[in-house]
């Protein structure tokens, strides 16, 4: 077997070492009633060979992204992602190094952590952030939890489309946790108001209303940003208490749903109350620059039950991903990016236009919109798959979600339109 | 290591570089609503730049792949480069969740294959691949037993746990709303059966139990456990952190558990990724199967589904189905090693750690003496009155080359040392290890302590003030 390097000798000598005769002897605590009567139904070792012929078949069996044309988005975009990223991705050092406990032999790690918090911090404007939660969904439920603790209120208050996953990932958690969950204005049973921007149908939303809302409440400003790409172009969120997303957009392949990386900002009154790890700054014995993880007097391993999280393992490689992906965007690159996106949107909304009977449904957008087609998009986007179209995601009814991103081409634009036209006549 | 020092990013920025080159913008168009944003604050850097940086701070990481890595309770085990290659196959890679399950049944039934390897590895037949991590399945579990609770008309308080769990354990109960109630362990590092009996009572909602435990034992008792928990209506919830003791050997099942969350990420080999990400699939009885979350992955005729909505689960724990990523992983895992390798590699972790236990135990007290599972546990008994702690013996291990054990967990042994060797090292590794620390144990009789208590002196950094970093927060530049 390629992966135990104990021989039989080896096996012998330690056994003999620790004074037993069979290995089954350290076993002995396993009461008799215990031991399984047969074997599992399971495969013996198989070769690197074999298995590779097994998950060729397995991934050939899937429609990928870059098989056809392809338009869905709906929270998961489909964006380019630079060699370099995988490259450092998989670096032995990153890739199968633990949760940086020991910083002395772990400042690679704590480095680019604090890189990841202080990027995050300064696309949405907000002071602080930790080192990655799951997910979106799970981030957005991380924050309304940090909300009903800081303004021990019960309520949360949901402004606009929030991604339906995202709501039932909250539902399902406040089911046990206790709190409400409603879309009428605040009010002073409120904890916090979450607005998604862009939101699922791809709204844009102003903030500045809603601030004064929670202002005057006394409630919380949660935006999430389900499209981070989107921050390269739109207003940074800073009028938020509390700013949570999903990283997946910059250097995280779609992956069939994850890993992902989900971000958690805020502004630094709240740090004692925050979910999940967080990197800082400091000095060695000798002075130098070091960095290690930090406030974790909030954290499960030393607050147990009173801990503001059960967070443990987070999404490290996943933040690695984003970090060096983002670098290597910088500045100009992120908003050429969102802009490049914005632009392929907007001239793939004015060629949907064209088809009889569309219209798009959205006052404002980025990457992507809601097209009102006049047949049920459900069967249409059963029917483009079939013929290698990825056209979408269908919201119900004859409404469409669809997205463009620097990864659509005027070819793929041409296709989808002209599939549709036969699918309307 | 060698000593290195990286600035950050936003020192080596200079405005007017840049990494990408992306095609050029040929229109003008805003539908946003808003005007385009001015200023971000994000840095400026050359691709060459970009790579350096990047592999210059992976040089100041340990890993496993480069050194022994003995972290116990974390499973630090090779992780595969099969593995890695064919979960970036395209067919994976650039596949959207939310695609029509007709264009993704290759991946619908690698989930399925991968469910049916946990469920016949466990003896357990319902299972989630949903949670994240560890600590997301203690939560779907532990929310199944809620449920479950509910159900049957009367929910319970309680939660009990002994106190050699782990951290995750007691919070995640009380995410759901119990009371904890912690159960002292006998001087054996058992669960004292007869406090457990005394507090087991119809307002006891389950025990969160780790077994093979956090001290490394398998408790002998743990069906009579399981036993008077059912008696009592009260639910098993089995902590499946050190499953890798056990796995292809004993079935969960087969000692009474209703509920155990796995970490992929652990016992079978997806790459921790310096904190992530993980992946905590749960198991149950089929009596709690109904509740499990949603999606699952079901197969009618001769094709795979997604469900999506069920009245009777607890509903969506996160976005999407999973950490689809390590499914690929652990399956690949799986089928390597088979059902054989998997229990020959549970055999010889356990061997490996006893190795380590019995060739160590003359100088280091071991607290609970008697053969260990899959990590051995001791602590600096022997070493305290010379002044030397396990904080001391961890930083001296890493001028020995090797990466420190666990140290300070479980918190049960004062100042534990819990050493976790995995089936991966070769006995001359570990007998390298013993041979540091012997030596690390004799030179504290000799006296060196001075010495020993400025380690480590030739790592990235030397001992950093973590009293500083809370004092004087600082976590963005
Ligand atoms: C015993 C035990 N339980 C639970 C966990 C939590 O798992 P995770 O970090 O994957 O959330 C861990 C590991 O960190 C553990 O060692």
């Amino acid at each position: 077997m390629r992966y135990l390097p104990h021989t039989d000798s080896d096996r012998q000598e330690m056994l003999a070492k620790i004074g037993v005769n069979c290995v089954d002897d350290l076993y002995d605590n396993v009461p008799a009633e215990c031991w399984p009567k047969g074997l599992p139904d399971l495969p013996t070792t198989k070769s690197e060979l074999d298995v590779e012929r097994i998950f060729v078949n397995y991934a050939k069996l899937n429609h990928a992204a870059n098989d056809g044309p392809f338009f869905l988005g709906a929270g998961v975009y489909y964006h380019h992602i630079p060699a370099t990223v995988d490259y450092i991705i998989q670096r032995s050092e990153f890739l199968t190094s633990y949760t940086p406990y020991q910083p002395e032999v772990s400042q690679g790690t704590l480095q680019y952590v604090f890189e990841f918090q202080s990027m995050v911090a300064a696309l949405t404007g907000m002071e602080i952030a930790n080192a990655s939660m799951y997910d979106g969904s799970t981030s957005v439920t991380e924050a309304a939890l940090m909300a009903k603790r800081i303004t021990k209120r019960e309520d949360v208050k949901i402004f606009g489309e929030l991604h339906p996953q995202y709501r039932e990932t909250l539902e399902t958690y406040f089911s046990v946790i206790g709190g409400n969950i409603a879309s009428n204005d605040p009010d002073e049973s409120t904890a916090c108001v979450i607005v998604q921007s862009p939101d699922f149908h791809g709204e844009i939303h102003d903030l500045t209303e809603l601030r004064k809302k929670c202002d005057e409440s006394g409630a919380l400003l949660i935006v999430v940003v389900a499209e981070i790409v989107s921050l390269g172009l739109l207003p940074a969120p800073e009028v938020a208490d509390i700013v949570v997303g999903e990283c997946q957009s910059v250097g995280i392949p779609m992956m069939y749903g994850g890993p992902y990386a989900g971000f958690f900002a805020c502004s630094k009154k709240h740090v004692r109350q925050m979910p999940g790890r967080i990197c800082g700054e400091t000095v060695d014995v000798e002075g130098r620059r070091s960095f290690v993880l930090t406030m974790n007097t909030r954290e499960q391993h030393i607050r147990r039950e009173k801990a503001t999280s059960n967070i443990c393992t987070n999404q490290g490689l996943c933040a690695l991903a984003f970090t060096v992906h983002l670098s290597l965007l910088g500045e100009e690159g992120l908003k050429h990016l969102a802009k490049l996106n914005h632009q392929k949107a907007c001239k793939l909304a004015d060629a949907l236009a064209t088809i009889e009977g569309v219209t798009i449904q959205n006052k404002t957008f980025f990457n992507e919109f809601v097209a009102e087609l006049p047949i049920e998009s459900n069967d249409l986007v059963e029917k483009l798959a079939a013929n290698g179209i990825i056209a979408g995601y269908a919201l119900g009814g004859n409404r469409l979600l669809i997205s463009a991103t620097e990864m659509t081409t005027d070819s793929d634009v041409e296709s989808l339109i002209n599939a549709i036209k036969v699918e309307v006549k | 290591m060698q000593e290195i020092e990286e600035r950050l990013l936003c020192e080596i920025s200079r405005k007017g570089r840049r990494a990408i080159d992306l095609e050029p913008i040929d229109s003008n168009h805003n539908r946003l609503g808003v005007d385009e944003r001015q200023s971000i604050g994000l840095p400026e850097l050359s691709e060459p730049q970009v790579l350096r940086h990047f592999v210059r701070l992976s040089q100041q990481n340990y890993s496993i792949d480069a050194n022994f890595y003995p972290l116990g309770s974390c499973t630090m085990k090779h992780n595969p480069r099969q593995n890695e290659k064919f979960s970036r196959f395209s067919g994976f890679l650039n596949l959207h969740p939310l695609q029509p399950v007709s264009t993704a049944q290759g991946a619908l039934s690698l989930m399925y294959e991968l469910k049916r390897w946990l469920s016949e590895l466990t003896g357990l037949p319902g299972v989630s691949l949903n949670p994240a991590a560890g600590a997301h399945g203690e939560l779907a579990g532990m929310m199944v037993i809620h449920k479950a609770h509910e159900m049957r008309g009367r929910q319970r308080k309680v939660v009990l746990v002994p106190d050699s769990a782990h951290g995750t354990n007691p919070a995640t109960a009380a995410m759901c709303g119990y009371t904890i109630k912690t159960i002292p362990s006998t001087k054996q590092g058992l669960v004292d059966m007869d406090l457990f009996k005394a507090s087991l009572n119809d307002d006891t909602a389950a025990f969160m139990l780790t077994n093979p435990s956090t001290c490394g034992i398998f408790d002998p008792k743990v069906k009579e456990i399981a036993d008077l928990l059912h008696e009592n209506g009260a639910y098993f919830y089995c902590d499946g952190a050190n499953f890798n003791a056990i796995a292809g050997k004993i079935r969960p099942a087969d000692f009474g558990v209703d509920v155990m969350h796995i970490n992929l990420h652990k016992t079978f080999s997806t790459p921790h990724g310096g904190g992530g990400p993980g992946s905590g699939p749960i198991v149950v009885t089929a009596e709690l199967d109904p509740y499990l979350p949603v999606p699952n992955v079901v197969k009618t005729g001769g094709a795979y589904q997604l469900v999506n909505e069920d009245e009777k689960s607890i509903g969506r724990l996160k976005s999407f189905q999973g950490h689809f990523g390590m499914f690929t992983r652990a399956l690949s895992y799986m089928l390597g090693h088979g059902a054989d390798g998997i229990r020959r590699a549970s055999e010889d972790a356990v061997l490996s750690a006893n190795y380590i236990r019995a060739s160590l135990n003359d100088l280091y007290h071991e607290p609970f003496p008697g053969n260990c599972m899959h990590e051995c546990l001791l602590n600096d008994r022997h070493q305290r009155d010379a002044g030397i702690t396990t904080m001391d013996i961890a930083k001296t291990l890493i001028e020995h080359g090797f990466h420190p054990m666990t140290v300070f967990f479980p918190l049960v042994v004062k100042n534990a040392m819990l050493i976790e060797p995995t089936e991966s090292e070769p006995k001359e590794t570990l007998d390298d290890f013993i041979g540091a620390m012997r030596q690390i144990a004799e030179d504290v009789k000799l006296g060196d302590v001075e010495k020993l208590k400025k380690n480590p002196i030739s790592t990235p950094r030397r001992r950093v003030d973590e009293v500083k970093a809370v004092r004087d927060l600082k976590v963005t530049w």
